[in-house]
């Protein structure tokens, strides 16, 4: 392999176009999503058996750093690194060395030479996991659990993954996301998984304060009106308030939004009789949805916690995968 | 190459022989998947068994994982019985190296404890990698390098030598 090649081979990318990190969902193939939703199917099954270990990951360290809060990302990730059979480390960063004045380098190298072969990342800072990717440990296998406003690529799998297994092909449905897009990083990655996928019909619905100011660009309609976006939808994926993230006043009040962007069961009567409705968590009730919707027939939120375990089961053995077979080539050239 | 039919008429009976012999009734069958399962539905009319035969998909206990990595299809195992206390027939259609049987191993004990595990190969290849022998078997077969055996089925069920091409 050249070295013009290899500068060219996307970072996430093996020679051979396996997955060897799992950042953004940009630039990934349909065949290649369709690759981690299939894997991910077989792994559902995983957790219904007795045992539900399986040993794929048998003698591989997972290192979870997680630089800002995470209940359901944390724990799943988590859940899926020890049901493969790996040896997970926690790192709780309010309490690591780095509240010590440790730069993110020096801990990011310290657990290299623990000999570490995979860090899920989480990171208040966009393009924080390409960073580390391509620059600190590219022999070890990076997962964005998130990073800034840019990308939440395991999040937009698993609502992906929800879609189809409770919706048909893609090219029919249409798919609204409601609320604080701007700020969401969950929003572009679930935009660029349903373009990819094939969906025509993806649907931005938000005020002008929190629709991101390139949206026209990015294939979908947009929306002001909540009651004209919902209009004959399959799918409704509503956001989450993105507070901490808003650096200035992008809202009267909770209540003022609850009373035009709110999910009321009224509301949803203009969708489809049999629309799915999914949030990524934390829900707000009373904000961007009301409880009687968020728990009620139509909500997959709680369907998409155990598919959360599934995909990311099935986005750490690909990438160990990648990892090897990459090093391989590094090491010894090619070996196929 | 022997028909097949004949040669799964043969492995039946030694399959009678076998549980005669071990006073076992009533087994769990469980093919290994794709052609032990086909195996194991055969065995499954001919038994006239009341449990509907398991299948197991081993992908994920594969120990050349971290160098192949995973097929993206792969189904998920059924056994549609507990394991704990029974006697289970593992059916294999063509037994190599060994190490898809270790695989299986592992993936029913992850279900339960059975009382005993007997490994039923329709062929057998002399290219043994694990100390693995089956109980019952109808065909040994020595093959030259860069050839291996392929059951295709299910309707109708047929064994061939392929030679590996070299790209």
């Amino acid at each position: 392999m050249t070295r013009v090649k290899q500068l060219k081979r996307p970072l996430q990318l093996t020679n051979d176009g396996q997955l060897r990190h799992f950042l953004t969902i940009d630039g990934l193939s349909k065949t290649l999503l369709n690759n981690i939703l299939n894997t991910a199917e077989s792994f559902i099954i995983v957790g219904s058996k007795a045992v539900k270990n399986v040993p794929l990951l048998r003698g591989k360290t997972v290192v979870n750093l997680f630089f800002e809060n995470s209940t359901r990302t944390r724990s799943t990730f988590e859940l899926a690194a020890k049901r493969l059979s790996a040896d997970v480390l926690n790192i709780d960063i309010l309490t690591s060395s780095a509240s010590k004045g440790e730069s993110l380098l020096d801990t990011l190298r310290n657990l290299r030479a623990m000999q570490s072969d995979m860090f899920v990342i989480r990171h208040a800072d966009s393009g924080a996991a390409h960073f580390i990717a391509a620059e600190v440990t590219p022999d070890v296998a990076i997962i964005n659990a998130g990073d800034g406003h840019h990308s939440h690529p395991t999040q937009a799998m698993l609502d992906m993954l929800t879609i189809r297994r409770h919706k048909s092909n893609f090219d029919q449905l249409s798919v609204a996301i409601v609320g604080d897009i701007r700020h969401s990083r969950v929003a572009r990655s679930q935009v660029q998984a349903l373009k990819t996928l094939g969906c025509s019909d993806v649907r931005l619905i938000a005020p002008d304060t929190l629709m991101p100011p390139h949206a026209s660009t990015l294939g979908v309609t947009t929306y002001r009106d909540l009651d004209q976006g919902l209009e004959g939808v399959d799918v409704v994926m509503v956001l989450r308030l993105q507070t901490e993230r808003m650096t200035s006043a992008f809202l009267p009040s909770a209540n003022e939004y609850y009373n035009f962007y709110g999910l009321t069961r009224k509301r949803l009567q203009r969708a489809k009789a049999d629309v799915i409705i999914m949030h990524p968590g934390p829900i707000n009730r009373g904000v961007e949805i009301e409880s009687e919707v968020a728990d009620g027939k139509h909500s997959m939120i709680l369907n998409q916690v155990g598919y959360g375990i599934a995909i990311r089961m099935a986005v750490m053995s690909m990438v160990i995968t990648g990892q090897a077979c990459q090093s391989r080539e590094t090491n010894y050239g090619c070996v196929d | 190459m022997p028909n097949i039919y004949q040669l799964l008429s043969q492995l039946f009976t030694q399959v009678d022989a076998l549980l005669k012999e071990k006073a076992i009734k009533q087994p769990l069958i469980t093919g290994i998947r794709t052609g032990g399962v086909w195996i194991a539905e055969a065995l499954h009319q001919h038994l006239d068994s009341a449990h509907a035969p398991g299948s197991l998909d081993i992908s994920f206990y594969r120990d050349d994982f971290s160098r192949q990595g995973l097929n993206p299809t792969v189904l998920p195992s059924t056994l549609p019985f507990q394991v704990d206390g029974r006697h289970l027939l593992l059916i294999d259609d063509v037994l190599m190296t060994g190490r898809t049987i270790r695989a299986a191993l592992n993936e029913i004990f992850d279900y339960g404890r059975p009382a005993s595990v007997n490994l039923i190969a329709l062929c057998s290849i002399n290219s043994r990698e694990l100390p693995i022998q089956p109980d019952l078997c109808t065909l040994l077969i020595n093959l030259k390098q860069g050839q291996y055996i392929q059951l295709s089925g299910p309707q109708p069920l047929s064994l061939q030598v392929i030679n590996k091409v070299f790209s």
